[in-house]
């Protein structure tokens, strides 16, 4: 079980949350102009980290508001989350 | 390789089983090799078995970081089978059981496939329908299906709680008499046993550390035991794939989750087939030995922690326990979890990259095993003829650019 810290609520069980991959992958800002290769880069190709890895977490049952968490995908230590636009 | 047979079994016996060999010889690495495959799982060894066996090609080593078969074919949940969806899965799958079929005497190896059947339950209309359909496409593509009411699943697991006043309603299923299981780590030193005896080098504890490259070309790989030159390099791992090929720059569309299982104490026989269900994340089977095996679903969030979320086995426990009250006071006696790589669309990735020379099977997501001999069979083909047969060339990377995605979600997700 991850204990998962939501920057409005605090720590709750991850039972709570969903999880939504990668963070910091933006649509783009042209989506008219992407070539396939772009489209498939932005829509199926990660990073799959082992270790540090910058996810999205949404409190779903509980504020049902978005953040990101970091976390160690070996360990599965939480390393800090923050709210979009600011970290904490 | 000294062959395995009862008259040899009787005169060694005589002789008080003093001179067998080991299996498999523990090879030094060379300084070059023809063809290097990253990886001493079933996939990789079977590559190394047919490169050698069917295409001649015997100056190859197999890599493995940790120890032989200690990965995802150690880890998987035995289960084989090939009543997949579409086309391009229905094949390779369905060619993969046939060389099953007759793997033990290839090999001269008892890799104890038992085809003791394999059924998917439904507990909602919307199952039923959905079954029904990839029925009637496994049988338009030459595999075994039949679709069973309530009745004939409660004769064929009188166990499993079939009344309609349950939490779990089973309203409908699917049999395919030759599914089964097999000895998931016999595979791999069958395997093993028989590339070894072909010249096949097994390099053990020898992880690699970088991929070189030359004008577009894979020269060598960079290990924790010196440099290893090849022209030709096949990656096939599982729970590092998108690690080794960033080592190449280039990045996969694999997500890495862990997937538990468990062992409970042996029972006498209780149930033939292996039993499915996709809805509540559940499968399940006997042992020669009378262990249950229990396979659940991934952790949602990515990691390559192999411990697993306990929340998911509570959750598979309760489904048992609801499914087939019998089970309730069965004790677990062990638990593990393998990473699996998950390709969006739940099909593997066997294929050329973007670098020459440079080939990849990988991406099999929750049910690799089953595949392993066709995996190995077209992977090898892939190698010797640096391109694709025609049953994995639908299985390419650059379908995630074409678009031409083989959506396994339903044949696959769940179900291993």
């Amino acid at each position: 079980m991850l204990l998962i810290p939501c920057p409005w609520c605090g720590p709750r069980e991850d039972d709570e949350f969903t999880f939504a991959g990668e963070a910091d992958i933006p649509r783009p800002a042209d989506p008219d102009a992407l070539t396939d290769e772009q489209w498939a880069d932005y829509l199926f190709m990660r990073d799959n980290r082992r270790g540090r890895h910058r996810e999205q977490w949404c409190h779903t049952a509980g504020c049902r508001r978005w953040f990101i968490v970091e976390r160690d995908t070996v360990t599965n230590e939480i390393l800090g989350a923050s709210t979009y636009g600011n970290s904490s | 390789m000294q062959f395995y047979s009862f008259p040899n079994l009787i005169r060694r016996g005589l002789r008080g089983h003093r001179d067998w060999t080991p299996a498999w010889r523990k090879a030094e690495p060379k300084p070059a090799y023809d063809v290097v495959i990253v990886g001493a799982g079933g996939h990789g060894l079977a590559t190394a078995y047919y490169l050698a066996k069917l295409h001649g090609v015997t100056n190859v080593a197999v890599l493995e970081r940790g120890w032989l078969g200690g990965g995802n074919i150690g880890r998987n949940t035995a289960i084989v089978r090939s009543n997949y969806l579409w086309d391009a899965s229905a094949h390779i799958y369905e060619f993969s059981l046939k060389l099953w079929e007759g793997l033990s005497q290839e090999l001269n190896y008892n890799v104890m496939f038992s085809q003791r059947g394999l059924l998917n339950i439904a507990h909602s209309e919307q199952e039923v329908r959905d079954l029904a359909r990839r029925v009637g496409a496994n049988q338009l593509n030459g595999i075994d299906a039949e679709l069973l009411s309530t009745d004939e699943i409660s004769k064929l697991v009188p166990i499993l709680n079939t009344s309609p006043h349950t939490r779990y309603p089973v309203l409908g299923g699917t049999l395919q008499r030759r599914g089964g299981v097999a000895r998931h780590d016999a595979v791999a030193w069958g395997y093993a046993r028989a590339a070894d005896a072909l010249g096949v080098d097994i390099i053990e504890n020898c992880e690699v550390t970088g991929i070189r490259t030359a004008n577009g070309r894979v020269t060598a790989l960079e290990t924790t035991r010196g440099e290893i030159r090849a022209g030709t390099v096949g990656l096939v791992v599982a729970g590092n794939a998108s690690v080794l090929a960033s080592m190449a720059g280039i990045r996969l569309p694999i997500q890495s989750h862990p997937l538990q299982a468990l062992v409970t104490e042996p029972l006498k026989p209780v149930f033939d087939p292996v039993v499915m269900s996709a809805a509540v994340h559940v499968y399940i089977h006997q042992t020669d030995r009378g262990e249950l095996v229990l396979g659940a679903g991934i952790d949602a969030p990515v990691s390559y922690d192999l411990n697993g979320n306990f929340r998911i086995i509570e959750h598979v426990l309760a489904a048992v326990c609801e499914l087939f009250p019998i089970f309730s006071r069965v004790r677990m006696l062990r638990q593990w979890a393998g990473t699996v790589d998950v390709c969006p669309d739940a099909s593997p990735i066997i294929s050329g990259t973007p670098i020459k020379g440079l080939f990849m099977n990988c991406g099999w997501g929750t049910g690799g095993f089953k595949a392993t001999p066709g995996s190995g069979w077209v992977f090898a083909h892939t190698l010797a003829h640096q391109e694709p047969h025609p049953l994995n060339e639908p299985f390419a990377l650059d379908r995630f650019t074409t678009g031409a995605l083989i959506d396994e979600h339903g044949a696959a997700a769940v179900a291993h």
